[in-house]
């Protein structure tokens, strides 16, 4: 109970302690702690950045579906449509070549058949002369009956 | 030990007596084997037993933390590195609560003090007679296990503090600054010596406050240890009185070691606040 030297020794002693937990405990301890909260935040921040990153992927992702869906439905459409264009286009052209080729054969008919009768006609106007010249029994001068022939053959 | 210990007087002064060293009246230096030549030794002698304690105490738990300390790492903390964290953390927090200033040596220091001062009280609750049981079969005469139970460990830190609130006012107010502030305040220039009078009592009363509370606190637990103990040293034999002293001494050294528990830590906690709250005074313009 009496106050002696020892008060001095602890006062030391006191100081001592503090200048060592300032030096040598404090410091490190409470970088860890620090550094801890940072790795803790940071943690958080990328889990957090890491969210909103999978939200926007996933809503890109659907934009995208979204997108490719639409352009597929217009390609269908497109093909759809040029399809039926083709098929008018080929109908068209099929009809015209048809007609074409339905004239040319109508027009090759009507000249065999012009020319069958020019013929015939021809033949007709000979027959015809052989005919009259064997009704006669004489010769007829063609060049004098010519006037009565053509007229003949062109009756015919 | 001697033959006072076998009345209750004795036995009290036993316990309340530390092992000093110094100088013994026929002029050689050595242990006092007696209260009055301890007292005899004037200033300029050591108790041994507080300072060998403290001593250990404290260097016990700085090793605990510098362990810590030099592996910490912001990793997972195993157990010991989580404990000291939440420690530093606690304090820490308690001198953000109360320190406005910016001061990097306030930390360790209530850290210091808050774990210095708990282990030291700690110790009132190990069982009161084993340790000087030991260590008088060691022929060691006294030894007072709870250094805070003496005076001179609880002023020697209030000391430690005082200087820093003084050192701490004279830097950061300059020493005009403190001056006047012991001088000029409340009453004005013209009522200096009554100014003097109230802030110096003010100041003075920080350290001896401190070390009394804490000093007060453990003395007497230590004191109503030292009673509770006695009554199972009334011990005569086998009858109804004996067996119910010696029962109650069972009981009650439960209850107040519980209740001590609560004690010990809260005077640890105090020490530490109003150390705290006297250098955040200190740092500060007014008060």
């Amino acid at each position: 109970m009496n106050i002696n030297a020892t008060l001095l020794a602890q006062t030391i002693m006191f100081a001592l302690f503090v200048w060592f937990c300032m030096k040598f405990v404090w410091p490190p301890i409470m970088a860890a702690l620090e550094q801890r909260k940072k790795q803790i935040a940071d943690g958080l921040a990328d889990a957090e950045r890491a969210k909103h990153d999978l939200e926007l992927a996933a809503k890109r992702s659907a934009e995208i579906l979204r997108e490719a869906k639409e352009k597929a439905g217009e390609i269908i459409v497109n093909a759809e449509k040029r399809a039926s264009e083709i098929i008018e286009a080929d109908k068209a052209k099929a009809k015209i070549e048809g007609e074409r080729i339905l004239a040319g054969a109508k027009a090759e008919i009507d000249q065999e058949v012009f020319r069958a009768k020019e013929q015939l006609r021809t033949q007709v106007s000979a027959i015809a002369l052989a005919g009259a010249s064997k009704i006669l029994g004489r010769e007829i001068d063609a060049k004098a009956h010519n006037d009565l022939l053509d007229k003949l053959v062109a009756e015919i | 030990m001697s033959s006072e210990v076998h009345t209750s007087a004795g036995y009290i002064k036993h316990h309340l007596q530390n092992l000093t060293y110094g100088q013994l009246p026929d002029g050689t230096w050595g242990i006092a084997h007696s209260a009055e030549e301890a007292k005899a030794m004037g200033f300029w002698a050591l108790n041994l037993d507080t300072f060998i304690m403290s001593l250990l105490l404290g260097a016990a738990f700085m090793f605990m933390f510098r362990s810590v300390a030099k592996s910490a790492a912001s990793g997972i903390p195993g157990g010991m590195q989580n404990f000291c964290e939440w420690a530093l953390e606690f304090i820490d927090n308690s001198v953000r609560g109360s320190f406005s200033g910016k001061n990097n040596m306030v930390g360790p220091l209530a850290l210091t003090i808050f774990f210095w001062v708990l282990t030291m009280n700690l110790m009132d609750l190990l069982p009161i007679d084993y340790v000087p049981l030991l260590m008088s079969a060691l022929g060691v005469p006294f030894f007072k296990i709870v250094p805070s139970t003496d005076p001179n460990a609880t002023f020697g830190m209030a000391i430690g503090v005082f200087l820093l609130v003084l050192y701490y006012s004279v830097k950061m107010k300059g020493l005009g600054g403190f001056v006047g502030e012991l001088t000029l305040q409340p009453f004005g220039k013209w009522g200096m010596p009554v100014n003097l009078l109230l802030e110096g009592v003010n100041l003075i009363a920080k350290p001896i406050s401190l070390a009394l509370r804490l000093f007060g606190n453990m003395y007497a637990g230590e004191m109503i240890f030292i009673l509770i103990a006695l009554m199972g040293g009334a011990w005569a034999g086998l009858s109804v009185g004996s067996a119910t002293l010696y029962g109650s001494q069972i009981l009650l050294s439960l209850g107040w070691a519980i209740f001590h528990i609560l004690i010990v830590t809260l005077q640890a906690f105090i020490f530490m606040t109003l150390t705290v709250v006297y250098l955040d005074m200190a740092h500060q313009e007014h008060h």
